[in-house]
């Protein structure tokens, strides 16, 4: 394959989308998830998937899960499009921010 | 000369993954934007853009190892419960940072924090890594995807570092031993 003829290629910014959005999803579940398991005990047993671990193996696991599913469906949906990556990018990012912000224990005290 | 079998795995988990990791973090960054982000930059030839596509899967690699050998080998040591009235909490590093209210913040706040947010820096790089995997110098032609992906760099080095430096401080007011023995270096007795 000539990489240099691939690489020039016009290529849709969608799978960069896809990618970007799916990566500030999987950011905030986790935040959202640590949170939830930090204050519902229910949930924070059904997270203990390693007992060794407990809850962080259930909360980082459930994470991957929903960023690598987001990402497989964006992708197909958006692989050959061209999208208004403004909006999706800030919404990323927002959600980039809000999941560092749900790790930060005396934040997600607050809630 | 010796160290423990939990020593040594902090070590590989911190010094090796993590701060290979971080130190690689910073190349990154000046390497994406000098690329796609500088508009002097002269065009990157196809050698130049495979060394940029292995350089971030090594970067993606090293995240996850860091974050699984930590999760699944370091911390489950960490964690580790006395026996029913342990005075000594030496071995359950934990428990010792619980045990007086002067240390517990290294637990309640640093390892609460390091814990989950160390895992946000592999998911950032394995994006940022695909995303030049797909698109390679056309990134240049995507201003807004580029800028997004440098900022989600930006956090993963802010993720491994948080992580990184509680780390570190955390092993120094509860080090992480036990284990097997092993012996680096038989000095011969004088």
């Amino acid at each position: 394959m000539n990489t240099t003829a691939a690489s020039t290629t016009p290529l849709p910014n969608g799978p960069g989308a896809a990618a970007v959005l799916a990566a500030g999803i999987g950011s905030f579940a986790l935040g959202l998830f640590a949170v939830l398991a930090d204050k519902v005990a229910s949930i924070k047993s059904w997270t203990n998937f390693y007992n060794p671990t407990g809850p962080l193996s259930g909360v980082t696991t459930c994470a991957v899960f929903v960023w690598l599913t987001a990402w497989a469906i964006l992708q197909m949906r958006w692989r050959n499009r061209e999208v208004r990556f403004a909006r999706i990018g800030a919404a990323a990012l927002v959600l980039l921010a809000l999941g560092i912000l749900l790790t930060f224990p005396p934040f997600a005290e607050l809630l | 000369m010796e160290i423990t079998t939990r020593s040594l795995w902090t070590m590989i988990h911190g010094m090796g993954f993590g701060a290979l990791y971080l130190m690689a973090c910073s190349g990154a960054l000046v390497e994406l934007y000098r690329r796609y982000c500088s508009h002097d930059a002269a065009q990157p030839t196809a050698r130049d853009e495979t060394f940029l596509r292995v350089y971030l899967c090594a970067m993606a690699a090293l995240a996850w190892l860091a974050v699984i050998t930590g999760s699944y080998i370091v911390y489950p040591w960490y964690r580790t419960k006395p026996p029913a009235g342990a005075t000594n909490l030496s071995a359950y590093p934990r428990y010792l940072l619980l045990s007086s209210p002067h240390t517990s913040g290294w637990h309640n706040i640093c390892m609460e924090w390091k814990e989950y947010v160390a895992w946000i820096a592999p998911i950032a790089i394995t994006m940022a890594a695909v995303v030049v995997l797909q698109y390679g110098r056309r990134l240049k032609d995507h201003p807004p995807l580029r800028n997004t992906v440098l900022c989600f760099v930006w956090a993963s080095l802010l993720a491994a570092g948080v992580a990184g430096f509680f780390g570190a401080m955390l092993n120094k007011n509860a080090p992480v031993e036990g284990g097997d023995t092993i012996h680096l270096v038989q000095e011969g007795t004088k």
